[in-house]
């Protein structure tokens, strides 16, 4: 394997400094002069037409700017994107004249404050009519459900049904087959910081600034788009730290309505959602999953076929909520030989809160699913759960392998990670601490999940979804300089919500130009000043904005090497890069030092090889891997170029009495390619371990019979802390990608991919011995005594 | 009207006497970031359940969403901005928590560091469970808590070795 100077080697990154002192810089710290307020007025019922609006008596309030409705905004501006081909379909940031959802945005007060603005919502009197709802999807798609979105005609956003394979005849010559179903029930990543935003107009410039707390792709152009406006009247700052997103932090209604507002006023405007504004009404939540599945195996445990039905709730409107169910497509099999399947997905619509985008796009349900399947075949023919995994994992010499749903596996060792971690764990030991609670009358289980991280992906999922959609890119860009007093600025182009990418990009650019990468300055520009990105979603980041900036540092190595041999009177095959300076590999007396190659760079033009351009500056937008095709007829699309790989271990006692699961001990096996900084990918491990233990165990949007969410706060969303999460010992393994220059995969999903899967497995080993399974997530308290205390 | 009125407060920062004049329903943390101008205090659930906004008052941790500025009138609040010395200078647990790399996004930093240097100011030999019982009221989303605690406990042996 490569020898690297700085990368995998144990750093301190270049943007804790910041946060332990107290200053980063996040949205709710950008104070402007004369800046106004934003409060929210929602809809208290999950259905209702909006009959009039009464806003006189919160108008006269002092310190009140304007309140804003539906109506007026709607004018005003155009619909919000859909991922799908709905030409019908309108969303705008506030209702108008019909509400969907309790908790949907319905007007805005605009104040001198955010304690007046709250006073002033309370005096904005609307009159609804409440409406027949629906907040449970399977009642949803019957006939006769209240439709949400009366002009789509029916609830379902999308369905379709994909065949890879010849399944029917699979299933026929298969010994067994077990059908089950799988819940994975409504959360979100639900970071501590909620969604804000503060926008600016500047007319005699115009233009509409914005700060904010995004992780959203194209978000300028999407801005512009729905303000009627050309993009480039927009200036997106991207040095707004991002206090957590993993995933949700879109905002694009509340950027329009802000956008809006700021225009309409002449005023800075902003929003920092208060936290039940955030759960409620933020359009944040998750997936909110029915899984259907039948496995076809054999009587010696091999997993031949699988149909998978999944229908997702999207909630009120079909923001990037459909597109979840097509990213796992990419991984439909896991890291199992499974030949041939079928795959329907159904996105439907219900009265409840817009799902995003969430931390593994969709693949940690799935899974979770297609886990449950693997530990359900071991109890049927009676098998080990890891001898059963062991037969059906992909072996390390079959890769690149290419599954039935078309994407080619890029690289990976899953047996010896899995043996890693049983050896992590001392399987046989935990198997007999187990036992031995067991002889005690306790319940208690050892789970094992094996799970896969697509990473970097290039959004075929988009036009596999909606052909009108065709994109094959989703690349990435990077600048870098090195200016006449010889030092190296590395400018990234969006914001960052705790990924490390300033120490990923300074490592990146260190290790290509052997420089210290605490000598090198990472900035990020505004959307104005910058080349495309496309945020930091979809476990990505390593190899995009890691291969972008590879590139850039690659193209300044290869300039210096060409000034050096013009000016040496050598060619660039007789000479050696070495921390900057360049020396003939025949004689290291000859050479040029880093000093003057930039000072003939920067001021002896008549040095410079002929026509080359004076400076010392690269840009490189990159592709990524694999990417550039459409998906075929057949529905076969390669939208991954890496895969990462988890092997979780977890053993869990249960409380008989309560239901109550502990967590005794987690081991987890890693493979994500090279480690940039492991640092950052141990943290966003252990970080997605804790994430999935929230929904694997605690955290779920609750919708009572009235379509209210019943747990909108703190209080009763149960996000992990410090005493639910154990002291997961983590053990790291290393297959290179084949696809990125420094053999890098994604890991910003990791351990939140397995770690459901796994709990859910160690669950279903201590409730096995009672003949009790649960396959609905999360199990929490109440779930669990529920299974326990139920006949049977 | 009573709307208007307001109270003139005098609060102790980091050291620092900072007066001003703020409506009673004023909570202590919108005092600290709006009047003070200290905007390491962060809000994360404006309900006393995440304990980003952590501060210490008299000693003690608190949560500042939870108080109002009045109430701290006569006392002394510690922020995360007084934990390096004047010149920049990191304190010994500001240090340990870059070097475990014990945050991601940054935001719920400033409370788990306060909740970490109250522990140290009252247990100087803290085991694991005392780590986590004293960042127990503290949410990260990030991280998992696991470099935080090693941070925490690195932080307690590099000060037991510097006396």
């Amino acid at each position: 394997m490569t020898e690297f100077r700085y990368v995998s080697k144990p750093r301190r990154t270049k943007e804790d400094r910041r946060f332990i002192t107290g200053q980063g810089k996040f949205v709710a710290d950008v104070k402007l002069p004369n800046m106004k307020h934003v409060a929210l007025i929602t809809s208290p019922f999950a259905a209702a037409e909006i009959k009039s609006i009464d806003i006189s008596e919160a108008m006269a309030l002092d310190g009140v700017v304007y309140v804003l409705t539906g109506e007026e905004l709607e004018a005003a501006t155009a619909s919000l994107m859909s991922g799908l081909d709905l030409p019908d379909y309108q969303r705008y940031p506030l209702a108008s004249k019909m509400t969907r959802y309790a908790g949907e945005w319905v007007a805005a007060v605009v104040a001198d404050s955010r304690y007046i603005a709250e006073d002033a919502a309370e005096l904005v009197y609307i009159d609804y009519e409440p409406l027949d709802f629906v907040v449970d999807p399977e009642e949803a798609i019957k006939p006769d459900a209240p439709v949400v979105h009366p002009e789509i005609g029916s609830n379902i956003f999308f369905q379709k049904t994909f065949e890879w394979g010849p399944v029917d005849e699979d299933f026929e010559a298969a010994d067994h087959s077990i059908s089950y179903r799988a819940r994975w029930s409504r959360n979100s990543t639900v970071p501590i910081e909620t969604f804000g935003v503060v926008a600016k107009w500047n007319p005699a410039d115009e233009l509409l600034e914005y700060w904010a707390s995004i992780q959203m792709p194209k978000y300028q152009e999407q801005l512009g788009t729905a303000l009627k406006m050309p993009a480039n009247n927009i200036r997106v700052y991207y040095d707004v730290d991002v206090g957590g997103s993993y995933g949700v932090k879109r905002g694009i209604k509340h950027s329009v309505l802000v956008g809006y507002l700021a225009m309409k006023l002449g005023v800075p405007v902003r929003l920092i959602e208060d936290r039940l504004e955030n759960m409620i009404g933020g359009d944040a939540h998750g997936p909110d999953r029915i899984f259907d599945v039948d496995m076809a195996f054999d009587s010696d445990g091999i997993v031949q076929s699988m149909r998978m039905r999944a229908l997702d709730d999207a909630g009120a409107s079909p923001g990037r909520a459909p597109l979840q169910l097509g990213k796992p497509v990419t991984a439909i099999v896991g890291p199992y030989h499974i030949k041939s399947v079928q795959y329907e997905a159904i996105s439907v619509s219900t009265h409840k809160t817009t799902q995003e985008a969430v931390r593994g796009f969709g693949q940690s349900p799935t899974n979770f699913a297609i886990e449950s399947g693997i530990d359900k075949i071991a109890r049927f023919l009676e098998m080990d759960r890891f001898e059963l995994r062991r037969k059906n994992l992909i072996r390390a010499d079959e890769f690149p392998y290419q599954i039935p749903s078309g994407t080619e596996y890029d690289s990976g060792d899953y047996h010896t990670v899995l043996k890693k971690t049983e050896d992590l764990a001392g399987l046989d030991a935990l198997l007999k601490k187990r036992d031995a609670l067991r002889a005690e009358g306790k319940l208690a289980g050892v789970g094992v999940s094996t799970c896969l991280e697509p990473s970097g992906g290039n959004a075929g999922f988009e036009p596999l979804f909606n052909p009108k959609n065709p994109t094959t890119t989703w690349m990435e860009s990077a600048q870098v300089k090195i200016d006449l007093a010889g030092t190296i600025t590395a400018i990234m182009a969006t914001t960052s919500s705790g990924q490390g990418h300033e120490t990923l990009a300074a490592t990146v650019v260190g290790e290509v130009l052997q420089r210290d990468p605490n000598s090198i300055r990472v900035t990020r520009t505004d959307s104005l000043a910058s080349l495309p990105s496309n945020s930091p979603v979809g476990s990505r980041m390593a190899i995009m904005l890691g291969g972008a900036m590879h590139g850039a540092a690659e193209k300044l190595k290869a300039r210096l090497l060409e000034i050096a041999a013009h000016n040496l009177q050598l060619s660039v095959d007789q000479l050696e890069y070495r921390e900057g300076d360049v020396v003939a590999l025949d004689d290291p007396m000859v050479q040029i030092e880093w000093r003057e190659l930039v000072e003939i760079a920067h001021r002896r033009y008549h040095d410079m090889p002929d026509g080359m351009e004076p400076g010392l500056q690269a840009r490189h937008v990159w592709e990524v891997p694999t990417g550039g095709s459409m998906p075929t007829a057949d529905g076969k699309v390669q939208m991954y170029p890496c895969y990462s790989f988890e092997a979780h271990i977890p053993l869990v006692e249960i409380d008989p009495v309560t239901g109550q699961v502990t967590i005794l001990e987690y081991f987890i096996g890693h493979d994500c390619g090279t480690m940039i900084n492991p640092h950052i990918v141990h943290g966003m491990t252990y970080g997605g371990i804790a994430h999935g233990i929230g929904a694997a165990l605690y955290e779920k949007f609750q919708y009572n019979e009235d379509g209210q969410l019943l747990s909108g706060t703190f209080m009763d969303y149960l996000l992990p802390s410090a005493h639910e999460v154990p002291a997961v010992k983590m053990v790291d393994h290393c297959t290179p990608s084949p696809h990125t220059a420094m053999g890098q995969k994604g890991s910003g999903e990791g351990g939140y991919l397995g770690a459901p899967a796994g709990l859910a497995s160690a669950v279903n080993d201590a409730l096995a011995p009672l003949g009790k399974e649960i396959l609905t997530l999360p199990m929490r308290v109440q779930d669990v005594e529920a299974v326990l205390s139920a006949d049977g | 009207m009573a709307d208007n009125f307001e109270k003139k407060i005098s609060v102790t920062v980091n050291g620092k006497a900072c007066q001003a004049s703020v409506e009673p329903r004023m909570t202590l943390l919108d005092f600290l970031r709006d009047e003070v101008g200290l905007t390491g205090t962060h809000a994360g659930c404006e309900h006393g359940v995440c304990g980003a906004c952590s501060v210490i008052h008299d000693g003690v941790p608190v949560r500042s969403c939870l108080m109002f500025a009045v109430q701290a009138d006569g006392h002394e609040v510690a922020t995360v901005e007084g934990l390096a010395e004047a010149d920049g200078t990191l304190s010994v647990l500001q240090d340990c928590f870059w070097e475990t790399h014990a945050l991601q996004c940054g935001y719920c930093t400033p409370g788990m560091l306060m909740a970490g240097h109250a522990l140290l100011q009252e247990n100087s030999d803290p085991t694991e469970e005392d780590i986590v019982e004293a960042i127990g009221g503290n949410l990260c989303r990030c991280t998992g808590y696991r470099q935080i605690i090693e941070a925490i406990a690195l932080a307690a042996k590099k000060l037991k070795e510097a006396i």
